[in-house]
């Protein structure tokens, strides 16, 4: 009993001696620092280069991320921050803490044109519906076909409030019907088994075999096909176009006096970095990589259109569009 | 007094940080706008029917099973049956949600075996799905509690009801229900406040929008939209109304003091009549069956996964390691505090009756509220993401004290009956106080409450997930990692393993305060 | 055994509480009609013999007779006796008079005659104009006289008194004893008392049985306990202690 207390007085001390500073502090979101995730070799490869240290403090999401950042306002401890996605791009910005990029960014890859001045692209992928190829023969072939097909064949979703994905699908469905938006939802709501708060949820339905379809990403079938060597999930290409999801990594105001800080923004964009996203993050490279992509990449749906809002539009706009939806999910 | 106070501070901490965060931050807030938006009272409607509805369903339910569990002291399984039914609240929501779907799910285990019987079967998405979820969380937990009760009754009411022959109704009717009617009250009001601020089981299982909990309000106000003058408004509505629910619980519930005592006195063995035989296997064979399937679900995923390469795992073994020690310390740290707080209750003064009610409020208020504002206080003199552990006791800590009080208070109150005035004439005060004669005494109840408390912080996930960093994470934690990053048979092993160490620590806590206990 | 001598009987009954614990012996007979005071040092087992008869333990072995009928295996209900503990004989939610009445009727629905007969009984046990009190509002001794006064509506023929008196003084004590064995004897009742005190056996007990540590000791009148020689040694022993003999 001793021993124990002692062990516990021990690891909560060395818990916070640890608190030193680091060379280059990057804020992220949980996933990128998990054991699988690109975190643990992006960091290996970067302090080989650099010869610093990099510290990864995860939020729980992206958006998580950037609150964390509103809350630390200008004392935060964050050179960089790394994981919101474009949709955040505007408020972000709005609070002030970044500073420009100051590069020639070599986002080359990302299929709609980047000027921004203080984010880079670091990856970037397509909401679509996968589906169990057991359970569906013929997948529909756009949005309009889903949103009239067979009722029987419901979906997993996620609910905009909570979760990136839903609020993905949600602008998907305003990029293409617009004003007509609210009929739209009307027939999704006809096609929805439940609306999950987080992505898990509904995922997690849909491989437990509840729910034939999910609302999910082009690349979820690659993980299925390369780390469980199994082709049942596929995802289904809608000849709209798909809303596409930019992952993005920028400097704060403490990270533009760092010069290892911004070393680490230009690494985010080269090969080294760019290699190692694919098979981690299960996301598209948004610049060349160093080696081919695994082929089983070739075999993913490949949107024709990428359809994208500006991120002022979503900043302005998400409350107003939110309530929309859940004006006509609610009845 | 100082236990209230700090616990107070926990939450009321949180929620002034916030404020004063907003007002700095130039934030202001039309508190008139929100208390007359249609959404919010559409919400906060939905809220209190649902939680409503889940525990009045659940009392009515645990009503004949704590009875039975009564009447029939032994049978082959039932030490196992009152384990298990301390085990759902412990469970991460969304590993019991899955494991519901799987069950009573349109593809689910019972619902294709009553659709091949034909029988016409609903959806479970709606209010339906919601309430089977909460009736398994919170059935089991009323039906402990009354029996509790039922178990802190003269042991000659029970012999003199048999000898007036009467039967099993007439015994409740007359002689149980009195007892068992502040308990259940009680107990219904701590359900009542965990039904308020569900969340994933709401929106996963009540099928879309129409089914929102004002604590999604609260969770979409400090996230997406970042909006926490909303968000601290919402909290004080969620807070202002449970509270007014629990008053009225209370009030209700009457006045013979009860909690999950366990069996003290030599139990009954008799021989009942046939009818009520099979009513009992019936009603707790149904009861045993709806609480264990949704065990068997996670089994049989569990058993499906890598276990042996996950145990093998350095980041499980961590997890693990971090997940007891944090639990350790927090049902360490609820269960001095819920001594104290046992002290304000059983010393009289117009402070009497808050104690026990007060800690159970902490429930009410939002785990990401509480994490965002100590967030914002602790910011300025410590590194918080190194500072989240102690944090993370605390919050586990207050959490589960609503529990633990439950356990302890009637075992407090019969010892300040038995011992005080012995204790104050002889001049017993203080540590040798609690060293000869409380502890003692107590050690049964105690042990059961640490182990809860320690339970359901090994499952907790609500603060984890929010303070989470790569040095701190946990099992829950890892399973829902795991289950974000496509690893779901990873993340049913992990559940799996959660509810072996739940199981084992409730198992070790009993038997290692066996020795109180009268024996077959 | 004949049955109109002997209105309760334990033959070889053998029980333990668990299963590593002593078995506890008994094997004795009460006689019908009259008051037997039940004695022996603390753990003889005296009100786990009321428990066997009342049914509320189950012998191992043995054979359980009341009112000349086997009733080893009959649930307490259905057994002819009534019983009265030291203490909790009235549910303290419900009226002195529901307390008697359950004695009518376990389900409290009461006819007119019933109502009559509840209302006798608290008269009889001195307690007229007491029925709607609750039970937390009368003595100890009142408590003990309600309980009584249930005993009578339920017409039984056997009393088991479980040191139902202990806790009142003397003066109340004796009073008590009076009464019931002026009940008892107007309704020929067999009554078994277990007592700690040989002057409660002497005022009303004309028989003792007397439980020593390997069951029962001793059978014979109460007067035994006044005799100051030839007594039984397990009796002496209890009475004036070991080192004095």
């Amino acid at each position: 009993m001793r021993k124990s207390i002692l062990l516990i007085i021990l690891l909560s001390g060395a818990a916070i001696s640890h608190a030193q500073a680091k060379d280059v502090t990057v804020y992220t979101y949980e996933s990128f620092t998990a054991e699988w995730g690109p975190g643990p070799q992006v960091e290996k490869a970067f302090e080989a280069k650099c010869g610093c240290d990099v510290t990864f403090v995860s939020a729980a999401d992206g958006v998580a991320l950037l609150n964390r950042l509103r809350l630390e306002g200008e004392n935060t401890d964050a050179d960089l921050i790394l994981g919101i996605d474009q949709n955040l791009i505007a408020e972000a910005k709005d609070e002030g803490f970044f500073a420009p990029h100051g590069m020639d960014i070599e986002a080359g890859l990302v299929p709609v044109e980047w000027n921004d001045d203080t984010f880079v692209p670091y990856d970037y992928g397509y909401f679509a519906i996968v589906y169990d190829t057991q359970k569906i023969e013929t997948p529909p072939s756009s949005m309009e076909e889903f949103l009239n097909g067979d009722a029987s064949n419901k979906i997993a979703i996620q609910d905009p409030r909570t979760s990136t994905p839903g609020l993905g699908l949600m602008l998907w469905i305003k990029k293409l019907y617009g004003d007509d938006a609210p009929e739209a939802y009307a027939k999704l709501s006809d096609r929805i088994l439940t609306i999950t708060p987080g992505w898990s949820e509904a995922y997690g339905l849909f491989t437990d075999g509840e729910a034939p379809m999910v609302l999910s990403y082009t690349t979820s079938p690659a993980y299925h096909m390369i780390a469980e060597d199994n082709d049942r999930y596929q995802a289904a290409a809608f000849s709209e176009g798909h809303y596409m999801q930019i992952e993005v990594a920028g400097l704060t105001k403490k990270g533009a006096e760092n010069p290892q800080a911004k070393e680490f923004l230009s690494f985010v964009v080269s090969p080294a970095f760019q290699d190692i996203i694919p098979e981690t993050n299960w996301m598209l490279p948004a610049a060349p990589m160093s080696k081919p992509l695994n082929p089983v990449f070739d075999e993913l749906v490949q949107p024709k259109t990428a359809l994208l809002y500006s991120s002022e539009e979503v900043a302005l706009k998400r409350k107003d569009w939110v309530d929309e939806w859940l004006d006509v999910m609610s009845r | 007094m100082l236990a209230l106070f700090l616990l107070g501070a926990l939450a009321m901490g949180a929620i002034i940080a916030l404020i004063v965060f907003a007002v700095l931050g130039g934030s202001t807030v039309d508190i008139i706008d929100i208390v007359t938006d249609q959404y919010v009272w559409r919400i906060i409607r939905f809220t209190l029917w649902q939680a409503a509805l889940s525990t009045v369903l659940s009392a009515v339910l645990a009503i004949p099973v704590g009875f039975l569990l009564f009447e029939n002291k032994y049978f082959y399984g039932r030490e196992l049956l009152l384990r298990l039914f301390a085990i759902p609240l412990v469970l991460p929501q969304i590993v019991a949600v899955l494991a519901i779907v799987s069950l009573y799910g349109n593809q689910g285990f019972v619902t294709q075996a009553l659709e091949g019987a034909g029988l016409p079967v609903g959806t479970i998405y709606g209010l339906s799905g919601i309430l089977i979820a909460h009736v398994f969380f919170n059935m089991p937990l009323i039906a402990r509690v009354v029996l509790g009760a039922l178990n802190a009754m003269p042991s000659e009411y029970e012999r003199l009801s048999h000898q007036l022959d009467m039967g099993a109704m007439q015994r409740l009717r007359h002689i149980c229900w009195p007892y068992m009617r502040p308990a259940l009250f009680n107990a219904s009001a701590l359900v009542f406040m965990l039904c308020v601020t569900s969340f994933t089981v709401v929106l996963t299982l009540g099928g879309g929008p129409r089914a929102t909990t004002l604590e999604v309000g609260i969770y979409q106000a400090l996230t997406f939209d970042f909006d926490i003058p909303r968000a601290v408004v919402l909290t004080a509505m969620q807070l202002a109304l449970t509270a007014f629910a629990v008053f009225m619980f209370a009030r209700a519930g009457g006045n013979i003091d009860a909690g999950m005592t366990l069996e003290r006195t030599r139990p009954l063995i008799i021989k009942r009549d046939i009818r009520q035989t099979v009513l009992s296997v019936v009603v707790l064979g149904l009861a045993a069956l709806f609480v264990a399937s949704p065990f068997i679900a996670i089994f049989v995923k569990g058993i499906a996964a890598d276990l042996l390469k996950l145990i093998g795992q350095p980041a499980v073994q961590n997890a693990i390691l971090t997940s007891f020690v944090l639990g350790a310390l927090a049902a360490s740290l609820c269960i001095i505090v819920t001594l104290a707080l046992c002290e304000g209750a059983v010393r009289k003064g117009p402070m009497q009756g808050i104690y026990s009610h007060a800690a159970s409020l902490v429930l009410v208020v939002p785990p990401i509220v509480i994490a965002a504002g100590w967030f914002i206080l602790l910011r300025p003199f410590v590194i918080v993401y190194e500072a989240a552990p102690y944090l993370v006791v605390c919050v586990n800590a207050a959490m589960a004290l609503p529990f633990a009080m439950r356990f302890v208070l009637p075992a407090r109150q019969a010892a300040a009956q038995r011992h005080d005035r012995l204790c104050a004439q002889l001049g017993l005060y203080g540590f040798n106080k609690w060293r000869l004669v409380l502890l003692p005494t107590m050690i049964k109840p105690l042990s059961v409450g640490f182990a809860f408390a320690f339970a359901l912080s090994l499952g907790d996930l609500g603060v984890i997930a929010l303070f989470g960093s790569e040095k701190v994470q946990t099992l829950p934690f890892l399973i829902l990692q795991r289950m974000g990053s496509y690893r779901t048979n990873d993340a049913a092993g992990l559940a799996l393993m959660l509810c072996i160490f739940t199981l084992g620590i409730l198992m070790l806590a009993d038997r290692s305060s066996i020795s109180l206990k009268g024996k077959k | 055994m004949t049955a109109d001598q002997f209105s309760v009987a334990v033959e070889d009954v053998t029980f333990a509480y668990e299963a590593d614990a002593p078995v506890m012996r008994f094997d004795a007979q009460f006689r019908k009609g009259v008051i037997t005071a039940i004695m022996g040092a603390s753990g003889s087992g005296k009100s786990t013999l009321l428990s066997l008869l009342a049914g509320f333990e189950m012998p191992q072995s043995g054979k359980i007779w009341l009112a000349g009928e086997d009733y080893t295996h009959r649930a307490p209900g259905e057994r002819p006796l009534s019983m009265v503990f030291q203490e909790n004989n009235l549910f303290a939610h419900l009226s002195v008079f529901n307390n008697v009445a359950l004695g009518v009727s376990p389900s409290l629905k009461l006819s007119a005659s019933d109502k009559e007969s509840v209302h006798h009984a608290l008269a009889s046990v001195g307690l007229e104009n007491y029925g709607k009190r609750l039970p937390a509002q009368l003595s100890g001794g009142e408590r003990q006289r309600v309980a009584v006064a249930r005993v009578l509506v339920r017409h039984k023929p056997i009393l088991l008194l479980d040191e139902a008196f202990a806790s009142l003084g003397p003066g109340l004590r004796r009073e008590m004893l009076d009464l019931v064995a002026s009940l008892a004897d107007k309704n020929a009742m067999t009554t078994l008392m277990v007592t700690h005190s040989p002057e409660d056996a002497l005022h009303i007990a004309q028989d003792l049985v007397f439980l020593g540590q390997d069951g029962v000791a001793f059978i014979g009148p109460s007067k035994e306990l006044a005799k100051s020689q030839n007594q039984n040694e397990a009796v002496r022993n209890y009475l004036i202690g070991r080192g004095t003999s």
